[in-house]
């Protein structure tokens, strides 16, 4: 009886250990791109010989399935520089022309529907009121009258909630302070998307879906590249464009001059200036988010 | 942002080259030239030179400039009245209207160039100065890069947009427009996918 039960147990152990020892020969044999996807380690702990690797399987992986030339960059952040982004209240007229251009920049899901930037619709006489914003206005013409606009993406907090929560470290904020989601890492729990006090995480609930020529092939890992289902995205300043010293694309296209993006660190910069001169605002500042996306009154 | 520009670029156009052919010139001179996109901002405060312009004043890509074509031929009347030619310009002209004529900003004799308070000439392609002479504080911040739009690099060269290119100098307030369509409501989704 008692032999039976050892031999049972030894003989469980045995061919577990034999299975394992198996299966893992078998797998690191194959070395098949989705293997490596699933062992690929924490990006923050990869090399730069990783992710030169990471970044052109990538790039190889795209280019087959979108049919047209992809660079994934993996370019980390600019030495001395910590981005920061003003917005200019008294001049947003809330036309949305940079919630299209994030969304054609960033290779945002088009249906379902994600938009990083959202424009709220508030009320001039109750000043900032979340509760009561509307993001589905729809006049003929804008502005209207009495009303105000408040775009809100990331805030790229300085003290960010959504990587306090964060169970796999697969968001974090990089010495710029941008604050990036790992899309290999992301489990998909969206705790992330419960702390962020903004509302700027978007998930995907279903396969990304964007019509291949409008895709833009020019990405960054932690950034613009196409997303898998599953995983949370968000604003990255345009990862893709400032690390190569360019504008975000939403200061590009504002046709009325209201979006102002620089290095914190560099006393001439633009934004620099709109701290020093300017009324300057953070929202929900109570929450101690400490934003590095202000609001300013140009005028 | 094209569309928008373009078409405020191309009102102002006309009705510039409205106002000026009513004026009799005298020279002909074209003060505007090509090699605008090397133009910087003078007088910057941050002295770098990385400020370009990024496109012509709003008119000389197109038709009607130089004003001297028509002007040459007339007589100068330097008499604030309301003209039958321009009459575009005159309908919605709304920039102190009381106070102002054409001939606070244009010059009444070389009639392609603008005209300084203190009797100064102007190039077009420097029309800010124009402008800051009563909005100094906008002038400021336009230097800084606060007020109007600059597209290119964050940490270099930059391109900058006159204030005529987003503002009609004779009706400079900004016009409203269609908003881009809202996102998707989520009953929208819900009733399209049963």
């Amino acid at each position: 009886m008692q032999k039976e039960e050892n031999n049972t147990r030894r003989d469980f152990l045995k061919k577990l250990s034999l299975g394992v020892g198996g299966s893992v020969v078998a797998l690191s044999a194959c070395n098949s791109p989705q293997f490596d996807d699933f062992l690929q380690k924490n990006f923050k702990t990869l090399s730069k010989e990783d992710i030169d690797e990471i970044v052109l399987n990538l790039e190889k992986k795209y280019t087959e399935k979108y049919g047209k030339q992809f660079s994934v960059s993996g370019k980390p952040a600019i030495d001395d520089t910590l981005f920061g982004y003003a917005l200019d209240l008294s001049r947003c007229v809330g036309c949305r022309k940079c919630v299209y251009a994030c969304v054609d920049e960033n290779n945002q899901s088009r249906d379902p529907q994600i938009h990083w930037i959202k424009v709220l619709q508030m009320e001039k006489e109750k000043g900032i009121d979340f509760a009561h914003a509307d993001v589905h206005y729809n006049p003929e013409l804008v502005p209207e009258e009495g009303r105000f606009y408040v775009p809100v993406a990331c805030q790229q907090c300085a003290n960010p909630p959504c990587v306090k929560v964060c169970p796999a470290q697969a968001t974090w904020q990089e010495s710029d302070g941008i604050v990036v989601v790992d899309y290999n890492w992301c489990i998909g729990c969206r705790y992330c998307m419960a702390a962020c006090p903004y509302g700027a995480r978007n998930f995907n609930w279903s396969e990304p879906n964007e019509p291949d020529e409008e895709i833009n092939p020019i990405t960054h890992y932690l950034g613009n590249r196409p997303r898998p289902k599953g995983v949370v995205e968000k604003c990255t300043f345009c990862i893709q464009r400032v690390r190569e010293g360019k504008y975000p694309s939403c200061v590009e296209i504002c046709p009325t001059g209201s979006r102002k993006f620089g290095n914190l660190l560099d006393p001439e910069s633009e934004i620099r200036y709109i701290l020093e001169n300017k009324r300057v605002l953070v929202l929900k500042a109570e929450l101690n988010t400490q934003p590095n996306f202000f609001y300013f009154f140009g005028v | 942002m094209k569309d928008f520009c373009n078409k405020t670029r191309k009102i102002y156009f006309i009705k510039s080259l409205i106002i000026l052919s009513l004026f009799i010139g005298c020279n002909k001179k074209t003060p505007v030239k090509e090699d605008i996109q090397n133009h910087v901002i003078s007088n910057s405060e941050n002295n770098q030179n990385t400020e370009i312009a990024a496109s012509p004043p709003p008119f000389s890509d197109e038709y009607i400039f130089p004003c001297s074509e028509c002007h040459a031929e007339m007589e100068v009347n330097t008499q604030p009245r309301l003209l039958e030619m321009h009459e575009e310009i005159v309908e919605s002209y709304n920039h102190d209207s009381e106070n102002r004529w054409c001939l606070a900003c244009h010059d009444a004799n070389i009639r392609d160039s603008l005209r300084l308070a203190s009797g100064k000439l102007l190039d077009f392609k420097e029309s800010y100065k124009l402008c800051g002479q009563c909005h100094g504080d906008k002038l400021r911040d336009w230097k800084a890069g606060i007020h109007g739009k600059r597209t290119g690099y964050w940490n270099g060269k930059k391109e900058y947009l006159l204030c005529v290119h987003c503002h009609d100098p004779h009706s400079p307030r900004f016009k409203k427009f269609k908003p881009d369509p809202p996102p998707v409501l989520e009953k929208d989704t819900i009733t399209k996918s049963k």
